[in-house]
């Protein structure tokens, strides 16, 4: 573990201090955008959380920014005022979501090739907030996964120690931030895509409410369950990109018009104000959520955070969620399900590797045959068993049913509780290749998150201190359309932990990402792997 | 149709069941904002991210669209569901971008209902069991390309665009009711302004079930899928073959096999397209993209407030109220052009007979419209002729809209005649040339001269002057030899150049005839 680094370097900034420090000339975007794009350039052969760095689009946006600043001061502070939100800031976006004119994979072979001809809503929103995109993160291929490990282009490391996964599948986007590489990054959340990788990386993470921000323009994995949401290193950073973000669409049918608050001005601004915010709270503990299988030492920090929270006035109270244990189950009929419809456009007629086997069939198996990783397959499979006839009721009919139930769990809840509290993942990050080779251990990784993408609620996740040296995930769980709560809970426990020793550090590996001599992410999982098989062939 | 119809009809029924995709009338697609107006523009020129299925890419509802095939289940007297829903349904075919097709599986729009029409065998109804909204498929165009290889295109503009279908009960018994359905439907699309409808370029496709049972047996014999029928005659046609060939195959002890038949019109046959082995598993589920859809109440009595008369009732109307037989309500309310004419014209003159305006409507109106008659859809048809194709767009005759018929200007016509200002045969010039020139009826009579001479004194000198110049002719008659009247009426509408009115004639003739006789 090393010590905090010189306050010179913008990197280590917040979004919210390099926003204020960009508006007071004291930084320009330019110079801000050039150090993360030297990090990046330097590092990333080490950790492999970037699948397209755009060097020339961010140098763009920068100058363009720095331009607004400078007539912005020429008209004085109120041209200052009139800024938005993020002009010069970096952000880096999962590899689904589309921007005009650039590429994106959805961490797919199959889409290999394809350059948006369209901007997703969120882009247009991070461009219209003056955002500077640095570039796409890597990502479980169609966001199928735990570990960034079912990406085309390899894995990813996890800044805190590079031989183990970051999560995922939003994995790139957390440990670009974890690292430095960009004060914000966007990721989706379809079972805990945003929030399982946020706790195993240290990050804040949150997935808002079904129908908060538009999915138009963002790859599709399961559309009832997929949402868009953001990764700061604080909670004030991720509240003030969610403000951006959110909001109806009239392109996204299930947006939903729904007012969006300032999620940061609401924030409580000192330390004492975020722990006396806590007073009167009543939070609680879902009995459900610490899972057999859990590691000792996790559920350790869990327990320790929430009596923090109870010491300084929260309300805790024991509370039942009793159709948990189907979560997973019915999770893994409906999200497939869904998918195994929306990835039928990757056909090879208009994009990605296209097959040409002489008739229609043989093109399509072999396009998709090629194209397509094990995992996605496997889900294909999974769902489209799930829909076919004669076994519809059984599965996809009853697995919706069970749905509703889990979602009335959450409404009973809240007739007594404020938000619950809960862990975000079982475990700390595991190494390359350790739940490679045993789906349902994968599965497992998102046992606490996937219950609240099913009933459509809000969860954030922020450190809460390490395990072995390894982050460990808080889950705040909020009534739908409350981040507003979530986010003010989130800031009361930073608040209430400013002076942690754990916060204090930063990850072990950032070191390692400068040296040469280490091996890629792709080279560990590798040799990972092979340790792995021949420790299976012992047996 | 073929001589194996006569006999099969009387040992085996046929069972009919319809299927009719119809492209919905509305400015941009079903679920994104392209035009719709597809018919010239290039290929590929009206697609977006949401109708070529790009990634990322989400449907919002055409409400236009709902709003159709609302009111097209209010016109047939079909359940409205308050909540319906959208579904997936699951199948590759490179005309379908998705990978799935955005329709409604088990809670359509529009639930049961009717559509009552007249046969040859008299009037009929068929059940109607469901109408839903979906989105058409991408059109694949087979070309050669230039190196020689066969080569498929694919044309996105059709995809997204908004179509209905309407599926029957297995209530239709013989080829001919089919295509009285398909035309009565058509007619009431047309109406409700619902679809432009048009068969020969696809606006408008029937598909039919066909199957064959012995007379008696109430299980259901092997379907048979029949498409390609780009006509009314061709509906009835084909169907007409299949039914006699499952009939030839049936008497020979063949068994039949479930599958899809396509209709060569130029050879007047079905052919086998495919085998279903299997009924398709479309894998349907409920589309997460778009939320329920709920239909406000208060919306559905605007859009029932807002239904025109529709055929049905209209043609009743004639009969009851307006005295029209059968066939001229028929033949009115089956071409949205004559109906226009003939309610306008009764509207501007409502004291004319209703009965003589209908005749000016059916016969020269639809003469002008149709020269080959007043069906319009060939020979070999319904019941009496009666619906036609509408004056939308008959081959060979002229549509209704490039004729400049004034319905005051006929009722002006119809009113002359009535007064035996114009006679019978003129009047039917004047209006041709109305019809042509958009030229008042007072304008063409005054500069034609064509107005009919009444005037007595005028008439008697005419009479004198034939009577002198045809002695024969007289003593004909005075001998008793009747039809020599009729030649001298002839001489004189000749000499007034058919201006005469023929009954003022021969009265007059008749007078002078007396007269010199005493
Ligand atoms: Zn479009």
């Amino acid at each position: 573990m090393t010590a905090a680094v010189s306050t010179t370097d913008p990197t280590r900034l917040r979004a919210h201090e390099m926003a204020r420090a960009l508006r007071a000339g004291q930084l320009s975007a330019r110079e801000l955008t050039e150090a993360h794009l030297g990090l990046i350039e330097r590092q990333d052969r080490a950790m492999n959380a970037w699948s397209f760095v755009d060097r020339e689009g961010a140098v763009e946006a920068a100058t363009q920014a720095d331009e607004r600043f400078d007539g912005a001061r020429r008209a004085g502070p109120e041209g200052l005022d009139a800024l938005p939100p993020l002009l010069g800031v970096p952000v880096a976006l999962k590899d689904l979501v589309l921007q005009r004119g650039r590429p994106a994979t959805a961490g797919s072979r199959i889409l290999q090739g394809f350059v948006s001809p369209y901007d997703a809503h969120i882009t247009e929103r991070l461009a219209a907030a003056g955002a500077v995109v640095l570039g796409r993160t890597n990502m479980d291929e169609f966001a199928m996964g735990s570990s960034t490990e079912f990406s085309a282009w390899g894995p990813t490391g996890n800044p805190w120690d590079l031989g183990r996964v970051p999560g995922g599948s939003s994995g790139g986007s957390a440990a670009a931030v974890a690292a430095f590489h960009a004060p914000l990054g966007i990721g989706t959340d379809t079972g805990g895509s945003i929030r399982q990788p946020a706790a195993l990386t240290g990050t804040v993470g949150l997935k808002p409410t079904y129908g908060r921000v538009s999915r138009y323009g963002i790859v599709a994995f399961a559309s009832s369950l997929d949402q868009i949401g953001p990764f700061g290193r604080d909670v004030r950073d991720a509240a003030m990109l969610l403000s951006v973000l959110a909001g109806r669409d009239e392109r996204d049918s299930t947006s939903a018009d729904i007012p969006v608050p300032d999620y940061a001005a609401e924030l409580p601004q000192s330390d004492e104000e975020g722990a006396a915010s806590l007073h009167g709270v009543r939070l609680g503990l879902p009995r459900q959520y610490f899972v057999a299988g859990m590691e000792p030492d996790v559920e350790a920090r869990v327990r320790e955070a929430v009596d923090v929270l109870g010491q300084c006035g929260a309300e805790i109270v024991e509370v039942d969620l009793p159709h948990t244990d189907y979560g997973l189950a019915t999770y893994y009929i409906i999200a497939p399900a869904e998918a195994s419809a929306n990835l039928a456009r990757y056909d090879g007629i208009r994009y990605g590797s296209a097959a040409r086997d002489g008739d229609v069939l043989g093109d399509y198996l072999a396009t998709r045959g090629g194209g397509f990783g094990t995992e996605v397959k496997r889900r294909i499979m999974l769902g489209t068993y799930a829909l076919s006839a004669g076994y519809y009721d059984a599965y996809y009919l009853k697995a919706q049913k069970v749905r509703t139930l889990i979602k009335r769990d959450f409404d009973r809840a809240f007739e007594s509780v404020d938000a619950l509290v809960a862990p975000t993942s079982p475990t700390v990050a595991f190494p390359f290749g350790a739940r490679l080779s045993d789906p349902v251990s994968m599965y497992l990784s998102d046992a606490c998150t996937l219950p609240v993408n099913m009933a459509g609620l809000p969860g954030l996740s922020v450190p809460c201190g390490l395990s072995n040296g390894l982050p460990v995930g808080l889950q705040f769980i909020g009534a739908a359309w409350d981040e507003r709560r979530l986010f003010r809970l989130g800031r009361a426990y930073e608040a209430i932990t400013a002076s942690a020793d754990w916060r204090a550090l930063e990850p072990a590996d950032l070191p390692a990402l400068d040296d040469p001599s280490t091996p890629s992410p792709a080279e560990r999982s590798s040799a990972g792997r092979a340790a792995l098989d021949s420790a299976a062939a012992a047996v | 149709m073929s001589g194996a119809e006569a006999p099969a009809a009387t040992r085996y029924e046929a069972v009919i069941g319809i299927e009719i995709h119809v492209q919905l009338r509305t400015l941009s697609k079903m679920f994104c904002g392209c035009s719709a107006d597809v018919a010239s523009a290039p290929p590929n020129s009206l697609t977006c991210p949401v109708c070529l299925g790009l990634p990322g890419a989400l449907p919002v509802i055409n409400r236009e669209a709902v709003r159709h095939v609302l009111a097209t289940g209010l016109a047939i007297g079909s359940r409205i569901l308050d909540i319906t829903r959208w579904d997936r349904k699951n199948y590759f075919y490179p005309d379908l971008p998705k990978g799935y097709q955005i329709s409604q599986y088990d809670l359509p729009l529009a639930s049961g209902g009717s559509l009552a029409f007249d046969t040859s065998q008299g009037p009929t109804s068929v059940s109607i069991r469901r109408a839903h909204l979906e989105e058409d498929t991408a059109r694949l165009i087979h070309q050669v390309d230039p190196d020689g290889r066969r080569v498929s295109l694919v044309d996105f503009n059709r995809s997204g665009l908004p179509l209905m279908e309407i599926v029957t009960e297995p209530d239709i018994r013989s080829a001919e009711a089919a295509r009285r359905y398909a035309e009565e439907l058509r007619l009431l699309l047309l109406t409700i302004g619902a679809s432009d409808a048009a068969l020969e370029n696809g606006q408008m496709r029937v598909e039919a079930n066909v199957s064959l049972r012995p007379v008696g047996q109430s299980a259901f014999g092997t379907r048979v899928e029949v498409k390609n029928m780009n006509s009314f005659r061709s509906v009835e046609r084909a169907i007409g073959f299949e039914i006699a060939r499952q009939a030839r195959a049936l008497d020979a002890g063949e068994t039949l096999v479930q599958e899809t038949r396509g209709w060569d019109d130029g050879r007047a046959m079905t052919y086998r397209m495919r085998i279903k082995e299997d009924s398709d598993d479309y894998r349907y589920f409920p589309e997460p993209d778009l939320p329920p859809l709920r239909t406000d109440p208060a919306w559905l009595e605007t859009i029932r407030m807002g239904l025109p008369e529709l055929p049905a009732t209209r043609r009743a109307r004639y009969q009851a109220s307006l005295g029209l037989t059968p066939y001229d309500a028929a033949v009115i309310v089956g071409d949205q052009g004559a109906t226009r004419l003939f309610e306008n014209t009764l509207a501007a003159d409502p004291s004319l007979p209703a009965k003589k305006v209908a005749n000016w409507v059916t016969g020269e109106y639809l003469r002008l419209v149709k020269p080959g008659g007043s069906r319009g859809d060939g020979e070999g048809g319904g019941a009496d002729g009666a619906a036609g194709a509408g004056t939308g767009g008959a081959a060979g005759g002229r549509s209704g809209s490039e004729l400049r018929v004034q319905p005051a200007e006929l009722a002006h016509l119809v009113r002359a005649v009535e007064t035996r200002k114009l006679s019978g045969t003129n009047a039917k010039e004047v209006f041709r040339r109305h019809a042509e020139t958009g030229e008042s009826i007072a304008r063409i009579v005054a500069s034609t001269g064509l107005q009919q001479i009444s005037d007595e004194t005028a008439l008697r000198e005419a009479v004198r002057a034939v009577l002198e110049a045809h002695p024969a002719a007289v003593a004909d008659v005075r001998a008793g030899k009747g039809q020599a009247v009729g030649f001298l009426t002839g001489q004189v509408m000749k000499q007034t150049r058919g201006q005469a009115d023929p009954t003022l004639v021969q009265a007059l003739l008749r007078d002078a005839l007396a007269e010199s006789q005493d």
